[in-house]
């Protein structure tokens, strides 16, 4: 609101001053792949070599295939479970399906090796079933486990919810007219779930197309390798700065379409599902064979989804747990993992709530003109982190700070900032409902009775923000305290964080270690997204 | 200040311009001092926005504002003589009763003895003695307008504008609290700007009517005049008080 002689509002600076932090750490990490590009042109021009081009197109390829697999079944479990709105277990069944996405990646590629892999609990009965030893699930097929563990039950939510959508009157309307589930599939149900269906498959084919972690511990060698794990094993191991910058250019320009063709299908790319556990009555019985197949869907579906989990938990028992409590590399990287992951949650709710108030700011000083450049900034500059992934800025970063002494010194900053960064899409949408709806309601009379600045934050702000706060702060917490991107390129023996111990143990083969490690991390990780969640809800009652 | 509680102080808008989207309004119009004056029009027609441009929540493009004969345009809000209630909104939901007027005392609610007395007295004089422990939200809707003339009470500024806050209550509760207004502005000798869609508020409470239609004053008068048969034309028409019979006709079964 424009208020004469008001002083220049604070929310347009620190708009400014968080766009400015976010544009000097993705600019500066692209400015350091143009210098290095630049420098040894020939050498980048000739890292697009056939390698490079394997490697794009197994990255397409590998995600094509998971969000089929993902998206295909997900399709008919949502439809089965939308037909039975009751029946025990079904809350929880679908409270289970929110978990993997709270599960940081390494804990779940853990899961998914203590299960299926060589020496995991199925590859006895694997090795039966095959004639022979078990070879255990590496290379394509183990990214696809992962990544379907992921996306089926993400993709399965958000079906159920478009189903949900369907309005009750069209299901009396259908068991009026006598509809069967043939019929009332082909009439009710698919127009519903295709409308959903180009947005669901495209955020679950750029989650595929930017996964790291599960394809670095899982893909196990050169054959599965995508373009961020490629930029990770030039950078760290072969030290070919002109090869990471060509990575890094194809990865940039596949995310850029790949995102533009989600805008363009109108995804929404933080993938979050608002199912109701109570679902709204339904009036079309299903029948004894229908019910009988759809019974076989979710069963199967949760034995798929509780499996790595049960697996997790299981090895994770077998671990000396006491003896990795005690581990003095445990207790440094569990106490450098929270420090950081602190100050990035912070970090990332500072930024968030300064881009979504100085967001608010203009809108309300524009006063239904057009939109300005600076405003379209705000508004979208959360998002820059979709178009240019953790790896892609750390590599940047990396590239330029090798100039400038030691390179694991920058570490926890540049791990800090790059999660904090990260977790802003969800942050802001943790925050800017509950921010939007309490300045709509507060910028007038606190206009007219002159509560301002730092009164304005403490009488009238804060109490009404710190549970979306809170949400959001937890929420980036638990995303930076699982990732293993940034600290994959710039860890170190003196800088280490869980997961990036958890790497450590997995590469010299204590598994035993890595189980426990991941049991620990799955559970914080869980609890910290289950209190994010509790948070949110808690404000809207 | 004491002479202008006495006598009031009037509110001045001189070719007053402003425009929002494609909407454009020009305000030229001069408010009595210590007399309620009605604003009345169709919805859209700029009745909020004229209050917004007293209180200082816009700004003029063009135009002075004055109140009391002094040049306000340049103020902002919280510094100007006025206090607004609006339709809703007009407490915040997680201060008690007692802190959402006492930041009409003190936007950093730090209150001395004597400022909570005196939001003893407005609660008291609001019929709210005994709630200001209260949020607002165990209070019922004509409470929490009553809070909200507290605060005007305890602001103590010359001139009151209303935009419509009593429009969500039922028949009985408005009369209840626009007699009350009617009260409080004949103790403190205010000038109060009341926007509403009734006639018979205006009817009320109203010395003066000040009627808006397509972004600029049509018709202004004294309000016993405006309700007459001879009234304006053109609220006439808004009214629906335009010749009975046709309207007569128009409801005729067909």
């Amino acid at each position: 609101m424009t208020r004469p002689g008001a002083p220049a509002d604070i929310r347009i600076f620190a708009g400014l001053a968080a766009l400015a932090f976010i544009a000097v750490l993705v600019c500066g990490a692209l400015a350091g792949l143009a210098v290095e590009g630049a420098g040894d042109l020939s050498g980048a021009l000739s890292a697009f070599d056939p390698y490079l081009l394997r490697v794009a197109r197994f990255t397409l390829w590998q995600a094509a295939l998971s969000t089929l697999l993902s998206v295909l079944p997900a399709l008919f479990l949502a439809r089965a479970l939308s037909r039975h709105p009751v029946f025990p277990g079904r809350g929880f069944i679908l409270q289970l399906f929110a978990v993997p996405l709270a599960l940081p990646a390494i804990v779940v590629a853990l899961g998914v090796l203590a299960l299926l892999g060589r020496a995991g609990f199925m590859a006895d009965a694997l090795g039966k079933l095959a004639g022979g030893t078990w070879p255990g699930i590496y290379g394509l097929s183990g990214i696809l486990v992962a990544h379907v563990f992921f996306n089926l039950p993400l993709a399965a939510r958000l079906f159920l919810e478009a189903l949900q959508t369907v309005p009750s009157d069209q299901w009396r309307l259908a068991s009026q007219l006598g509809m069967g589930a043939r019929a009332g599939f082909r009439l009710i149900e698919w127009p519903a779930l295709r409308q959903a269906l180009p947005g669901v498959a495209g955020l679950v084919f750029m989650l595929c197309v930017t996964s790291f972690t599960i394809v670095l511990t899982l893909g196990g060698g050169p054959a599965a390798s995508t373009l961020e794990v490629a930029i990770y094993q030039a950078l760290r191991f072969d030290f070919d700065p002109a090869r990471a910058v060509a990575l890094t250019l194809l990865q940039i320009g596949l995310t850029v379409l790949v995102v533009s063709v989600l805008a363009w299908l109108g995804a929404n790319t933080s993938g979050d599902a608002n199912l109701q556990v109570a679902p709204p009555r339904r009036y079309l019985a299903a029948g004894g064979a229908e019910t009988a197949i759809n019974a076989g869907l979710i069963v199967l579906a949760l034995a798929f989804v509780a499996g790595p989990m049960v697996a997790i938990v299981a090895a994770g028992l077998q671990a000396d747990l006491g003896r990795l409590a005690g581990e003095a590399a445990v207790q440094r990287a569990a106490a450098t993992s929270i420090v950081l992951a602190f100050v990035s949650a912070f970090i990332s709710a500072l930024l968030s709530l300064a881009l979504v108030a100085a967001r608010r700011a203009l809108s309300s000083r524009r006063r239904g003109g057009r939109k300005r450049l600076f405003e379209h900034a705000v508004e979208t500059g959360a998002g820059f982190v979709l178009v240019v992934p953790p790896i892609v800025i750390g590599a940047g970063w990396f590239l330029v700070l090798r100039h400038f002494g030691d390179l694991f010194a920058v570490a926890p900053a540049m791990v800090a900032a790059v999660n904090a960064v990260m977790a802003m899409p969800f942050a802001v949408r943790a925050v800017r409902p509950a921010y939007d709806a309490a300045s709509e309601r507060h910028d007038l009379l606190c206009a007219q009775l002159g509560v301002s600045g730092w009164n304005r934050f403490t009488l009238i702000d804060w109490p009404v923000l710190r549970r979306p706060l809170a949400t959001a702060f937890a929420f980036a917490m638990a995303l930076s305290l699982g990732d293993l991107g940034v600290i994959a390129l710039f860890g170190s023996d003196s800088v280490q964080t869980l997961p990036y111990l958890l790497l450590a143990r997995m590469g010299s083969y204590r598994t035993q270690d890595a189980a426990g490690l991941a049991l620990l991390l799955g559970l914080v990780c869980l609890a910290l997204v289950l209190a994010a969640d509790r948070l949110g809800r808690e404000r809207r009652t | 200040m004491n002479d202008r509680t006495q006598n009031g102080v009037s509110v001045r808008l001189e070719n007053v311009a402003f425009s929002y989207g494609e909407a454009r309004f020009v305000f030229d119009a001069e408010f009595r001092a210590g007399a309620i004056t009605a604003v009345m029009g169709a919805s859209g027609s700029g009745k909020s926005t004229l209050l917004n441009l007293v209180a200082g929540f816009e700004s003029p493009q063009a135009g002075r504002v004055r109140i009391g004969g002094e040049d306000v345009t340049a103020l902002p809000a919280s510094m100007r003589p006025v206090s607004m209630v609006f339709q809703e909104n007009n407490l915040f939901a997680h201060l008690s009763v007692e802190a959402n007027v006492g930041l009409g005392r003190s936007p950093s609610l730090r209150l001395a003895a004597q400022d909570r007395e005196r939001v003893e007295a407005a609660l008291a004089r609001t019929g709210l003695a005994g709630k200001g422990k209260r949020l607002p939200r165990e209070l019922s809707g004509g409470e929490r307008q009553r809070v909200a003339l507290a605060r005007v009470l305890v602001r103590e500024r010359p001139v009151l504008l209303l935009d419509e806050p009593f429009a969500s209550l039922g028949p009985a509760l408005r009369d209840d609290m626009l007699d009350l207004v009617a009260r409080l502005q004949a103790e403190r000798c205010m000038t109060v700007l009341f926007v509403t869609h009734q006639p018979d508020d205006a009817r009320r409470i109203a010395d003066h009517v000040v009627f808006i239609e397509g972004g600029k004053v049509a018709a202004s008068g004294a309000a016993a005049g405006f309700f007459a048969d001879d009234g304006p034309d053109v609220f006439r028409r808004y009214a629906g008080t335009n010749g009975r019979e046709s309207r007569h006709v128009a409801r005729k079964p067909t």
